[in-house]
């Protein structure tokens, strides 16, 4: 069913932003493709023209060729480029440029060994608060019952939906070990350290069924820590998520 | 005769001294034929000896990790299926009748890094090819201290045994990868402990071999060896005796305090608020897990450059004397070994961009990292203009040595994308991050340490290696472990996430899945290549061709001492008269100069 989105290479990109880290990784990639392509003929060429022949002495007058400055100097010059052009503005967008919180989704993704436990904040924008005391099997968040804030939060395990062409943030936190949230068409990847709370954005711009990986080892379930990614229209999203809030609050939906 | 060595050390290199160092050592030969086999062989204080330990201690484990891989590979490339012929000989903590368990794969993975690293190249590029021809090369008798060489060996070996035993206990060795990553290392099972102990030895080794190396560079040159007349590869071990020395000492710190985590119950790596499994983790809390990967990538990045310098000493070495050329640029050369050494203390923390690293330190580490590609840009250009003007001759060290420069450049270069964060955020920790450093160390490393055993083979046995089981070598596994490492990069591409134990979980990986299969067939036919060079190896122990003195017609000094070069190295002392790489000198009817040659030889 997903086939299409993957290949040897490059997987499709429904985000709004990756177009630009896919960009530099061409952009590299020819460079060093250039680079390589020059410098292996040139080796290849002297080991031919240079082999050993009868009564013939190698040359050992001492040579300056002036190319490799060149070359060396125009190296430099492309890796700044490379850095300034391309990977300082690219990074600082995904770790800085966040959207403004009113016009995206808030999302808390919770990783363990070895599932993703996603967490909305209900209508009312805020997050329950939680204590590691109160985890259990059913409450795998560890969410306070006691916190009004709590009360119409939509958690879920191992699905993470998200509405397109929406900027979603998301607050990484790990129960136990290092894990690492990544979802390669969305050109997202971000650590997910113990003991620390870290955002990460994106927007889609296309619907469907992705998954989440776990890029980090996290221990022996480490392979099969998959999430399923579903981008879905806006009134789809709409619709699912009123379901599940008015589920949580007991209210009947309007 | 180690109290004569410690002697001259304080008065380095006046001739009469050095003079009576060599009369001391060859009374010192004497007396070692006399030595019980034990002191001769086993704790031998000869640096060639242990050179020879080292390099076989090394090979082995080459092997054994070596094996490792290819086990993985098969649950690579076929899970959830029973290994044939073999499988069922594991114990059930491994394979359940011969299906493959997480826990194993993920043993075999952590080791086969560690084994590989720690226990494989480095003691067979320093350890072995470091410890024996270092102190010819500067034409000393032997190395500053005898005694603390002997140690380090042993430490390495004891470290070894500790790796090896880890296998063995409940829980199976470690299995957290080779970065050890707390706190999945500081609750992972008892073999991450001996993982931990394992290392200490290998540090200590490493502390007391680097020690050892700086001192025999600096105070044990031959009258004549100055600086610049030192052959590349003295300076190769030189600076990789400094990183060594350097970049252990945190990495012992942080064995330490993860040993402590795991045994005394401390929190240095372990935050607050732990839940594993459901429960509460008792633990003190208020570590930081971040403070580990800092302290392991200040060792495990100049350890890079440990595992590439030594490869290009030996490169240098070989290209330059089958190409009967000077090498073009020596002092460039130099320099940017310097230079890299230097610089490799600045890159670490390239390895964690994607930990949540500010942006400002993210720019610091992405403009380290694009300047030290630039010396080892012009590392590779020397060695290619060396060609220039040559007069190459093909044979089997030569061939290793040239496909080093190719496949080094492909490790090279794919660095670029990984050393740019931007680009880190979609390659991080996927397949194309394990190709990229393999095509550093093993078909860069690995042949440029086969190109070292067939050059220098004839030196340390008297005898040569079969020209015909070489080329076979060489071409075969030419072709295998390209086939094995070009795909990783299409792999990565796509994302497939390293340490994997069932690819074909995620659905981009299993899309590549084919290649997973092409893969593994070509790892266990280069393991298929590697018997021609077994039995050359073996076979040539007793029935190589026997040779002369300087049987490739070399100029730097190991090449003036006997094959093999007796206790004490030289029958008389050699004096240095010029650089190391006086090949085709003009106005000369010889093509090479040896180092110790007069004037009118
Ligand atoms: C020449 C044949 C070799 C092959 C076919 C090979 C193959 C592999 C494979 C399949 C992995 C595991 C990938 C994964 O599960 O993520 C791996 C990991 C690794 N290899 Fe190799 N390898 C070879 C040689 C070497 C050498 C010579 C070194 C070091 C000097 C080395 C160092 C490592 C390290 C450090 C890791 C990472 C282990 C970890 O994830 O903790 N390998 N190799
Ligand atoms: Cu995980
Ligand atoms: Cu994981």
């Amino acid at each position: 069913m997903q086939e299409k989105y993957y290949g040897w290479g490059l997987p499709v990109d429904v985000s709004v932003h990756g177009w630009q880290v896919d960009q530099l990784i061409v952009v590299v990639h020819v460079f060093m493709a250039v680079l390589f392509i020059g410098w292996f003929s040139f080796l290849i060429y002297a080991l031919i023209r240079f082999r050993q022949k009868p009564a013939h002495q190698a040359d050992a007058r001492a040579r300056h060729f002036k190319l490799p400055t060149y070359v060396e100097a125009g190296v430099a010059l492309f890796e700044v480029v490379l850095l300034c052009a391309f990977s300082f503005p690219i990074f600082s967008q995904a770790r800085n440029e966040f959207p403004r919180e009113d016009k995206a989704l808030k999302v808390r993704v919770v990783a363990e060994q070895f599932a993703w436990n996603v967490h909305y904040p209900g209508k009312d924008g805020l997050f329950g608060r939680m204590d590691p005391k109160l985890i259990k099997a059913v409450n795998p968040l560890g969410l306070d019952p006691a916190d009004p804030a709590g009360r119409d939060d939509v958690t879920t395990v191992n699905q993470l939906r998200v509405p397109v062409h929406t900027p979603v943030i998301v607050e990484l936190a790990s129960k136990d070990v290092i894990h690492s949230f990544a979802i390669p068409v969305m050109r997202v990847k971000q650590d997910v350290i113990p003991g620390q709370t870290v955002r990460s954005w994106f927007e889609a711009k296309q619907t469907g069924n992705f998954q989440i990986v776990c890029a980090q080892l996290c221990g022996l379930g480490h392979y099969r820590m998959r999430g399923f990614f579903t981008v879905q229209d806006k009134d789809e999203f709409r619709t699912w998520f009123d379901a599940e809030t008015a589920k949580k609050t007991g209210q009947k939906q309007p | 005769m180690n109290s004569e060595l410690g002697s001259t050390l304080k008065r380095p290199k006046r001739p009469d001294k050095s003079n009576h160092k060599m009369e001391s050592l060859m009374g010192g030969r004497r007396e070692n034929e006399k030595l019980p086999f034990w002191r001769r062989y086993i704790f031998s204080q000869d640096h060639k000896v242990i050179g020879i330990q080292y390099g076989i201690t090394g090979l082995c484990f080459l092997l054994f990790g070596f094996t490792l891989m290819m086990l993985m590979r098969w649950q690579l490339a076929y899970p959830g299926k029973p290994l044939p012929l073999i499988g069922q000989f594991f114990p059930e903590t491994a394979m359940i009748s011969g299906i493959m368990l997480p826990e194993f794969y993920n043993q075999l993975g952590a080791m086969h890094g560690t084994i590989m690293v720690f226990l494989g190249v480095v003691p067979l590029a320093v350890g072995g090819f470091g410890n024996y021809f270092l102190p010819l090369q500067v034409g000393a008798p032997d190395m500053a201290f005898p005694k603390l060489n002997m140690v380090s060996y042993w430490f390495y070996f004891v470290g070894g045994v500790v790796m090896i035993a880890s296998f063995f206990v409940p829980g199976g060795a470690a299995q957290s990868g080779w970065t050890s990553y707390p706190p999945l290392a500081d609750i992972a099972p008892t073999g991450q402990t001996l993982w931990l102990v394992g290392m200490a030895f290998l540090i200590n080794s490493s502390l007391l071999g680097s020690l050892n190396f700086i001192v025999t560079t600096v105070q044990l040159r031959t009258e004549g060896m100055s600086f610049f007349r030192l052959p590349f590869f003295v300076w190769a071990q030189f600076v990789t005796a400094f990183l060594l020395l350097l970049a252990f000492p945190p990495l012992m710190a942080a064995a330490v305090l993860q040993l402590m985590d795991r045994l005394a119950h401390t929190s240095f790596f372990m935050p607050s608020g732990l839940v594993v499994a459901g429960k509460v983790l008792e633990a003190s809390g208020g570590g930081n897990p971040l403070l580990w990967q800092h302290l392991f990538w200040f060792l495990a990045h100049p350890e890079v450059y440990v595992l590439i310098l030594p490869a290009m000493g030996i490169v240098a070495e070989i290209i330059t004397c089958n190409t009967r050329k000077p090498i073009y640029g020596y002092k460039a050369l130099v320099y940017s070994a310097l230079f890299i050494g230097f610089m490799s203390f600045l890159v670490w923390a390239h390895h964690m961009y994607l930990t949540g690293m500010g942006t400002k330190m993210s720019a610091f580490f992405q403009i380290t990292t694009m300047i030290i590609s630039i010396p080892s840009v012009i590392v590779l250009t020397t060695m290619v203009l060396t060609l220039w003007g040559g007069s190459i001759r093909f044979n089997t060290p030569m061939l290793f040595a040239i496909a080093f420069l190719p496949m080094f450049g492909i490790g090279g270069l794919t660095g670029l994308p990984l050393g740019l964060a931007a680009a880190d955020i979609h390659l991080h920790d996927t397949y194309y991050v394990i190709g990229h450093f393999h095509y550093v160390v093993a078909p860069g490393t690995i042949f440029a340490l086969f190109a070292g055993i067939y050059h220098w083979f004839p030196k340390i046995t008297g005898r040569r290696m079969s020209e015909t089981l070489g080329k076979i070598h060489f071409w075969s596994s030419l072709a295998f472990i390209n086939g094995i490492f070009m795909p990783m990069f299409l792999q990565g591409l796509a994302g497939v996430s390293r340490r994997l134990f069932d690819p074909t979980q995620y659905a981009h990986a299993l899309s590549t899945q084919p290649l997973n299969v092409f893969i593994s067939i070509c790892a266990w036919l280069l393991g298929l290549a590697q018997i021609p060079f077994i039995l050359n190896f073996f076979g040539s122990l007793f029935w190589g061709r026997r040779t002369g003195q300087n049987p490739w017609e070399a100029t730097t000094l190991e090449w003036a001492a006997p094959s093999p070069p007796p206790h004490g190295n030289f029958p008389k002392p050699v004096r240095v008269y010029r650089g190391p790489y006086e090949y085709s000198a003009p106005g000369r009817k010889k093509d090479f100069w040896p180092q110790n040659a007069l004037e009118a030889d």
